[in-house]
């Protein structure tokens, strides 16, 4: 604990404090660790070497974290020899990089044609009905993050999901309901 | 005596419960007191059976599908471990039901039956034979095989194999690449997913061959990031191949070296673009190259590359080990071989379905199928993904292969089918098509970053009825537009499913159809 707060208290003065890692830590089941420089900058230097690095970078950054933190930028582009800008460029192209923490909870429903055609959207529907918000948005009190995603691959078995991480699939409206009221409470 | 059941460790099953399965049955097992072994098998592609558990017998494996945690206690009672069929949810050898057993597979062949983590079980399922027989030839035999062979590019292109092999074998360069495009983001598809998880090897092997043809030494295998289970199989049957000899230096014991990478998408449909891909690999925006020049003279890293999909390169295995003509005398016309289908949407057997090229999609739909799952009536197909056009009942006659598809304004691209009910809104599909353009668009060329966004917002205007002959023409010449102005298929593809929702369901874009007319 003590730790974490020496942690928490440097990360506030880098301004990378996400108010969600406060949350996090007060002992609850998705624990990652809060962001770190330290850490990142040694995560880096572990992969600059790789030819196209960079990728390797942001998802290992993003696997530790869970997000990527713009403070990484400058590290990153310095390692690689890349300008800013480019290396920003690269981490806003892909939409599973994060530029600020998830919710507790990250639900990934998909949006493609092949659930479309199993009842995809009234599964989206209730979903967001269920949490009040919207797709790509995270509930007021941090609890859930909750995505869009463009196929899973299990079209004969949809409507599909991730559900922090882990698969799910052949969903109802009432199945996801369920599944959320538990991640919710 | 062990008593071996298999239990598949592939995604589909496991959303549906098949971990917990497998839980289930090793506590039960132990307290039985009987040694299992719990095989993790890759699915054998009817996912309405998943979890299907299977024991195997002394004659032969039998099924129980649908099976669901709770359901072990009573399977045990009923003696599964046994080997008995007592049980109602024992469906005999699943390779026995007519879904399989119409089916040809080459490619497929193992997936399902095997161990996915085990070189063993693939070498005494032919494994590794097509490498031996391509060790054994020279590059010009071996180039010359592959073109006899008719494969084409699965990925959609349809583009000759055994040519862009050739380009890349006579491409003066130190270092040449072997890229795998495993970036399998069409919805409705499913094959490079199951063989990446159901039977790695194959593709390492149809990646060493490809690499002993041109002389690479260096391959890499780009997995989009929601296939988290592929990843991790390749990760491992990859360090297999490396520990056995397989990769690394002195490939089998031959001179060649090559070894293979895996790299991981990050949630971007164009990166299935090749040349967005290779971009991606060298750690830059998914941004298309223009063409020419070709990857197969300037590619990865600016070195001569074959890229090929990951069921191309799967295919080469069974054509190296078997003969040329052996696949070739598969098919039709131009279409040589067989294709893996996949089945999707609202379809009772929605699956895997590796046939020869030249099966019409009625037969896909309505017989094979099984029509659909809902009960409803089938409205429209697409095929070939969200760049695929819809077809409805009327063209149902059209025969599975590149041509044939072509010429009825449609693709089979990576051969997705999925099956809409009657419930479906074509104009919302139409919308949506344009609209994924506007998220995936790289934003290089113009017609597909901004013709996406304006063909929302026309297709809007259609649909409430404003000024609808003149927005008609504009989304005409908007669709036009971006498939002759667009460097890629997204752009270019784009119209396909928007024109041809449009064409054949006028009626959900607010048109007065006379009941007599109405298609579909």
């Amino acid at each position: 604990m003590v730790q974490f707060l020496a942690m928490s208290l440097s990360l506030k003065q880098t301004g990378c404090m996400g108010r969600l890692d406060m949350e996090r830590h007060q002992g609850d089941e998705m624990t990652l660790p809060v962001w770190d420089n330290t850490t990142a900058q040694e995560i880096i230097e572990s992969l600059a070497s790789e030819p196209g690095a960079l990728l390797p970078i942001l998802h290992a950054l993003q696997e530790r974290f869970g997000w990527i933190c713009d403070d990484a930028v400058p590290s990153i582009a310095e390692a690689l020899n890349w300008s800013r800008a480019e290396v920003h460029g690269v981490l806003t192209f892909y939409h599973d990089f994060r530029r600020s923490p998830p919710g507790r909870h990250v639900l990934k429903l998909c949006q493609a044609e092949a659930c479309q055609a199993r009842g995809g959207r009234e599964v989206t529907q209730r979903a967001q009905q269920r949490l009040g918000i919207e797709l790509g948005e995270t509930t007021a009190d941090g609890t859930v993050t909750f995505d869009p995603i463009y196929c899973l691959g299990l079209c004969a078995s949809g409507p599909a999901a991730l559900i922090d991480g882990a698969p799910v699939a052949r969903l109802t409206a009432e199945h996801i309901e369920r599944l959320i009221t538990k991640a919710l409470t | 005596m062990t008593v071996r059941l298999f239990v598949p460790g592939d995604m589909a099953a496991v959303a549906v419960g098949a971990d917990d399965v497998a839980l289930a049955l090793r506590v039960a097992a132990t307290k039985a007191g009987l040694a299992v072994q719990i095989v993790r098998n890759g699915s054998r592609g009817l996912f309405g059976l998943e979890p299907l558990v299977e024991v195997q017998t002394a004659s032969g494996r039998i099924g129980f599908a649908g099976v669901a945690a709770t359901d072990v206690p009573a399977l045990v009672a009923a003696d599964l471990f046994e080997g008995s069929n007592r049980h109602p949810k024992c469906i005999g050898d699943p390779g026995d039901l007519p879904f399989f057993r119409r089916q040809t597979r080459l490619t497929f062949a193992r997936c399902g039956l095997t161990d996915p983590q085990s070189l063993d079980d693939y070498r005494a399922y032919g494994g590794y034979l097509g490498l031996e027989r391509a060790l054994a030839m020279t590059s010009e035999t071996l180039v010359e095989t592959v073109k006899l062979s008719g494969l084409r590019g699965r990925g959609g292109a349809g583009f000759p194999t055994g040519i862009k092999w050739d380009t890349v074998r006579l491409a003066p360069a130190a270092q040449k690449y072997i890229v795998c495009n495993a970036d399998e983001g069409d919805s409705g598809t499913f094959a490079d997913r199951m063989i990446m998880e159901g039977d790695p090897f194959v593709l390492i092997e149809g990646m060493t061959i490809a690499a002993v043809c041109v002389g690479a030494t260096l391959g890499y295998v780009y997995i989009r990031s929601e296939y988290p289970f592929a990843i991790a199989a390749m990760q491992r049957a990859i360090q297999t191949a490396r520990a056995a000899g397989l990769l690394g230096t002195g490939v089998a014991g031959s001179s060649h070296a090559f070894d293979i990478q895996v790299r991981v998408g990050a949630g971007a449909y164009v990166c299935g673009e090749e040349t967005a891909l290779l971009e991606s690999i060298e750690g830059k925006r998914g941004q298309v190259r223009a063409k020419p020049p070709l990857p197969a003279h300037i590619g990865l890293f600016g070195q001569p590359t074959v890229i090929n999909n990951v069921l191309s390169l799967a295919a080469i295995p069974f054509i190296l080990a078997e003969g040329a003509e052996a696949y070739r005398d598969f098919g039709v016309g131009r279409s040589r071989g067989t294709m893996p289908i996949q089945l999707a949407g609202d379809l009772r057997n929605g699956g895997l379905f590796e046939t020869p090229f030249g099966v019409t999609l009625g037969a896909l739909v309505d017989d094979i199928g099984g029509g659909t799952a809902s009960g409803l009536p089938v409205r429209a197909v697409q095929v070939g993904g969200p760049l695929g056009a819809y077809f409805p009942n009327a063209l149902f006659d059209t025969p599975f292969d590149y041509e044939a598809f072509g010429t009825r304004g449609g693709l089979i691209g990576h051969a997705g089918v999925v099956v809409f009910n009657e419930t479906v809104n074509m104009a919302a599909q139409a919308r949506f098509a344009m609209a994924f353009c506007a998220v995936e668009s790289c934003g290089k060329c113009t017609p597909c970053r901004i013709g996406s966004t304006r063909g929302v917002e026309v297709i809007d205007r259609i649909i409430q009825g404003q000024d609808r002959a003149a927005n008609l023409a504009v989304l005409e010449d908007l669709c036009e537009t971006m498939k002759f102005g667009s460097l890629c298929a997204l752009g270019g593809f784009t119209p396909y499913p928007v024109m041809s929702a449009l064409t054949y369901f006028p009626q959900d874009f607010g048109a007065v159809v006379p009941q007599t007319e109405t298609v579909g």
